[in-house]
């Protein structure tokens, strides 16, 4: 992968309150919620930066302020290189981040899942309703103190719920979570619970 | 004298013969030989589902190859895939409408129990939705193990006392 070395300093000298954030592969910047736009349409228009790759958000958890930091990816397919950008949200209680999807219209799905699963509202977005749990879902199951098993609630057609009696269940978590483990022999890469000594009958040992 | 009317008793000659059956079985036979599913196909063992169908397997053998899309034509529902709970109050809808008699066939680790996906998002087995005849373990299933269960679901629908649950119902 090619980096785009001269744009580290093209961004702080454009926009001062960008700093350059840590990064393992592509250049990155933190810039202020106020500025994000305004630093994606000048990569997009002046940077070449055209393509929109992911829309996303971190949740360093509920002790942590600020709690939640929008990521955009970016793409520049005549430099053929990545850039992150990376803005923390002003309250840690009700996050919200002025949408991107007047930038680009594929925006639009990645910030509608943003705010489905972190519960992130991107001011001025079209249509920002849920988009893979239902309309009506309590919680936004990415942040941190959600459990994998999620926790109960009701189903989302009322009618059916009635009929069923019985809704959104947690997930037996029995041997702890569900997951594989890389390596061979495919027999123990696959997933499984790890942890047998506890299942639906044995509590789990403290 | 019953040789003066000859035509008021049973003439093998010209009638054919006689089959003598239960109601039941021959009820049952009915619809064990064309059992048309309702293809529920979720996820990724939708993709075996219609390999099933397709000609190397040939669903069709077993009168099962009619995959009605409308549930108001089907009878049997192949749950084929991984029921989200977004998903499980749609499927739950669609199995009443499908006329009765009805059958379920869970097809797969997803639909017989939530597989592998133990969270928040994955209705934990079809079972808690719809009642299910028959469970196909695998992930995914071959075809073969889909075509057993169908023929386990005419085994178990050949033993259903019919006649007494029309003539109840
Ligand atoms: S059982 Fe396996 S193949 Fe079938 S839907 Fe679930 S994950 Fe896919």
């Amino acid at each position: 992968m090619t980096t785009d070395v001269e744009i580290t300093t093209a961004v702080s000298s454009q926009f001062p309150s960008a700093a350059p954030r840590a990064s393992a592969d592509c250049p990155a910047f933190n810039v202020p919620a106020t500025e994000a736009i305004a630093v994606l349409q000048w990569l997009r228009d002046r940077q070449g930066y055209d393509f929109l790759m992911d829309v996303t958000a971190v949740d360093w958890s509920a002790e942590q302020s600020p709690r939640f930091t929008v990521v955009w990816h970016l793409y520049s397919g005549t430099k053929h290189t990545y850039v992150r950008v990376a803005a923390n949200c002003a309250s840690d209680t009700e996050p919200s981040m002025p949408t991107a999807s007047g930038l680009w219209a594929g925006a639009d799905w990645h910030e509608r899942e943003t705010y489905d699963l972190l519960g992130i509202k991107f001011t001025g977005h079209p249509d920002l309703r849920r988009i893979l749990m239902w309309d009506g879902y309590p919680y936004h199951p990415l942040r941190k103190e959600f459990p994998l098993a999620g926790l109960p609630t009701e189903i989302s057609d009322p009618e059916i719920a009635a009929e069923l009696k019985e809704g959104v269940i947690s997930a037996p978590m029995a041997g702890g979570p569900f997951v594989a483990t890389p390596g061979e022999p495919m027999s123990e890469a696959e997933p499984r619970a790890k942890d047998e000594a506890w299942n639906e009958h044995n509590e789990k040992p403290e | 004298m019953a040789t003066d009317a000859p035509e008021l008793t049973y003439n093998s000659k010209i009638e054919g013969e006689l089959f003598v059956t239960k109601a039941d079985a021959a009820i049952n036979w009915l619809r064990n030989n064309s059992m048309w599913p309702m293809p529920m196909g979720l996820a990724c063992c939708a993709i075996e589902l219609m390999a099933a169908a397709s000609s190397r397997y040939d669903i069709a053998r077993f009168g099962a190859e009619v995959m009605r899309f409308s549930p108001r034509q089907a009878d049997c529902m192949i749950v084929a895939g991984t029921v989200t709970y977004k998903m499980a109050p749609i499927v739950r809808r669609i199995y009443d409408q499908m006329a009765a008699p009805k059958w379920v066939i869970a097809m797969g680790a997803c639909a017989s129990s939530g597989g592998m996906y133990r969270s928040y998002a994955t209705l934990q087995g079809v079972d808690r939705i719809v009642p299910v005849d028959v469970y196909v373990s695998g992930c995914p299933p071959r075809p073969e193990a889909l075509l057993d269960a169908l023929l386990k679901l005419q085994d178990k629908v050949k033993k259903e006392r019919s006649l007494s649950k029309l003539l109840s119902a």
